[in-house]
């Protein structure tokens, strides 16, 4: 049964401006699925087209405010089955990647008992820390087969195998993995659908659980201390050269090349 | 108590809050005395805008120039609309629909015009209109055969207008004259949107001239049946909107497509365009909406003397003007659609809403092109096509005159 990750991110068409404390950046915009999750939900929804029946449950799952159950219902409506919010105050800080981690792990665990988890699906990165992480420390702390950047992903369910082509600086590579396992996905998997409006009106009726992080046995107070968020220096203007030799003085001249 | 459980019944208790009251929109835990504002969607709502105008900016903004240049609806663009489920928004579940509220129709055609009013009035008169008629004056045998279809893939088009008959609609010419089990019609229809491609055609004809309007009587009939499509007009605006003339020659029709009564078709006519009038008026809010967001940004880049132009006093109050302009037909738009929905009259609303948004729409649209100055001149940009789309406003479903008689007519008897 695969299991979404998603979480509520600021749109990624929002332009992002520093708050006036330089704590972070301004959150009153428009908020929508991370981009990366919105693609492992796609990812798992085609699974379930490919695999039929073999696919028992879809199940997304997110950490955050109230708020944060309108990524749940698109999920819902682009075809999972059902969700579970794991419900932290307004206030709260946001959860770090390790925390996440570990409340993904407990609700594994908690899933053994409806038959298991075997799939773990989430993006790459958050588009608002493009920290990277969750997907990899989950493995890590659970013990499963990870499959990182995946650019393709074929799951052999008489092997309860999965085949990932990942993408990796130099090119792609192929690797393959014993399920359980926990796939993060990149930009080219796939191009997610729209929620078509009967299958809005049918997310409706699907379930989403509401638990707490307590509830997980899970601790979610951050680790980490943000000390500043700052916008990145002005770019300079650049200079235009008249000729390729041109540039490679000014280039010697910075230091910037290995010729000497 | 074991959480599966928890979240059952966590669902079942806000369905029934929502089916309590009519007036607490969204489906969280509101209770039903309180009044929101016209900025209150249910959750379902809210996911549709989001999911249209995805839709709209990747799939139909692409195609827009080239629509409008060649004058012609990319099929592909019709073939979306029906996978999106966005051709059977009322229409029910049992008959292929999306079940949906009237506001999600309107919804729908807003954030569409916002990127090509073309493509909005296709949905907008199959939704408003024919789904409509079928949902409303159809038999149960009608409608399990005719709805799965315009929900799923045929296009359909509504058929009043004639060459001597537009605001004096009744006075069509268009006869039907029973022969068996048939009806034998004869006669033209002009100005007729969806035409081009539409195989499902809504008919009004008189079937007893002597009995004057109360002859009118709406019949269903199909492309292949022998409707002929004669002219397609060149338009000013929304010009991939096919706009044609049609040709009834002995077209024959079974009994059975009688849509309603004999006779009842003006009835019919006139309840259908007031619904009709609430999705022009959405169409025309998007539109504005569309050209003002097409322009505003440019005129915070575009620099003369030293500053952004939209920053001179000016220039940011004929701005700030026009918001407010949009804000107020977006109300008036959105009050009439929550008005019906509450069972209430809306036809003083309705013909508010479609006069006054058609008049924002011509006057945003325009200013749009001045903001944008020599740029906003030409087709390259696609601010102009707003201001073309646009006229149309004033002269379909309803001239504004027509609109303002309607109005004035409630006004008289309010104070007299």
């Amino acid at each position: 049964m695969p299991h979404g990750d998603v979480c509520r991110t600021i749109d990624y068409a929002v332009k992002i401006r520093v708050n006036p404390n330089q704590t972070g950046v301004d959150t009153n915009v428009k908020h929508s699925m991370n981009p990366f999750d919105e693609i492992a939900v796609e990812e798992a929804v085609r699974l379930r087209e490919k695999l039929k029946d073999e696919v028992k449950s879809i199940k997304v799952v997110t950490i955050g405010p109230t708020k944060a159950s309108d990524t749940l219902r698109t999920a819902l409506a682009m075809g999972a089955d059902s969700g579970i919010h794991i419900e932290v105050p307004e206030s709260a800080p946001a959860p770090e990647p390790l925390g996440v981690a570990k409340a993904l792990k407990a609700v594994i665990d908690r899933e053994k008992e409806k038959g298991g988890v075997d799939l773990v699906i989430m993006g790459k990165q958050a588009i608002d820390d493009d920290a990277g992480q969750t997907g990899q420390m989950l493995a890590g702390i659970r013990g499963w087969a990870q499959a990182t950047f995946a650019s393709k992903l074929v799951v052999d369910t008489g092997k309860s195998e999965a085949s990932v082509t990942r993408e990796i600086d130099g090119g792609l590579e192929e690797v393959r993995c014993k399920l359980p396992a926990v796939v993060t996905t990149d930009l080219r998997l796939n191009e997610p659908r729209y929620a078509s409006l009967p299958n809005i009106m049918k997310a409706k009726k699907k379930p989403i659980e509401k638990i707490s992080p307590s509830d997980l046995g899970v601790d979610l107070t951050p680790i980490f201390e943000t000390l500043k968020v700052s916008e990145p220096p002005k770019r300079q203007g650049g200079q235009k050269v008249a000729s390729v030799d041109e540039l490679v003085a000014k280039l010697k001249e910075a230091g910037i090349t290995a010729v000497s | 108590m074991s959480t599966p459980l928890r979240s059952l019944k966590l669902a079942s208790r806000t369905t029934r809050q929502c089916r309590l009251s009519s007036r607490a929109f969204s489906c969280s835990a509101r209770r039903g005395s309180e009044v929101n504002s016209l900025h209150t969607f249910t959750d379902e709502e809210n996911m549709l805008r989001e999911s249209v105008q995805r839709f709209a900016q990747d799939v139909v903004a692409p195609k827009v120039r080239e629509m409008d240049e060649a004058e012609r609806m990319d099929p592909e663009i019709i073939k979306s609309l029906f996978e999106q489920g966005l051709m059977g928004i009322e229409t029910s579940a049992d008959h292929g629909g999306a079940e949906s509220s009237f506001t999600s129709a309107i919804i729908v055609i807003e954030e569409l015009a916002k990127i090509d009013p073309s493509v909005s009035v296709l949905c907008d008169v199959h939704n408003t209109l024919v789904n409509t008629i079928f949902r409303k004056y159809a038999t149960k045998e009608q409608q399990d055969k005719w709805l799965p279809q315009l929900a799923e893939s045929k296009l359909g088009s509504f058929c009043l207008s004639e060459p001597a008959s537009g605001s004096d609609a009744f006075a069509l010419q268009t006869r039907a004259k029973k022969d068996g089990s048939h009806w034998i019609i004869n006669g033209s229809k002009m100005w007729i949107t969806n035409s081009y491609e539409a195989e499902i055609f809504l008919i009004f004809a008189n079937v007893d001239p002597s009995k004057g309007y109360k002859g009118i009587t709406c019949f269903v009939a199909t492309k292949d049946m022998g409707i002929q499509i004669a002219k397609k007009e060149q338009k000013l605006g929304i010009r991939a909107s096919s706009t044609c003339t049609l040709n009834f020659d002995d077209l024959k029709v079974p009994e059975e497509n009688v849509i309603g009564e004999v006779g009842q078709g003006y009835k019919i006519a006139i309840e259908i365009l007031n619904e009709g009038r609430v999705g022009i008026a959405a169409q025309m809010v998007g539109l504005a909406q569309g050209a003002f967001a097409k322009s505003v940004p440019y005129t915070y880049e575009r620099k003369q003397f030293g500053q952004p132009i939209g920053t001179f006093q000016g220039m940011a109050h004929q701005i700030a003007q026009a918001a407010v302009e949009i804000e107020a037909a977006r109300l008036l738009t959105y009050n009439a659609a929550r008005t019906k929905e509450e069972g209430k009259s809306f036809v003083k609303e309705a013909a508010m809403a479609k006069y006054y948004s058609s008049v924002v729409a011509q006057k945003v649209a325009g200013s749009a092109i001045e903001w944008a100055g020599g740029v906003g001149f030409t087709r390259e940009t696609g601010i102009e096509k707003y201001w073309r789309d646009s006229k149309i406003g004033a002269i379909y479903e309803g001239t504004s005159n027509i609109q303002l008689n309607t109005i004035a007519k409630f006004i008289q008897k309010e104070y007299s």
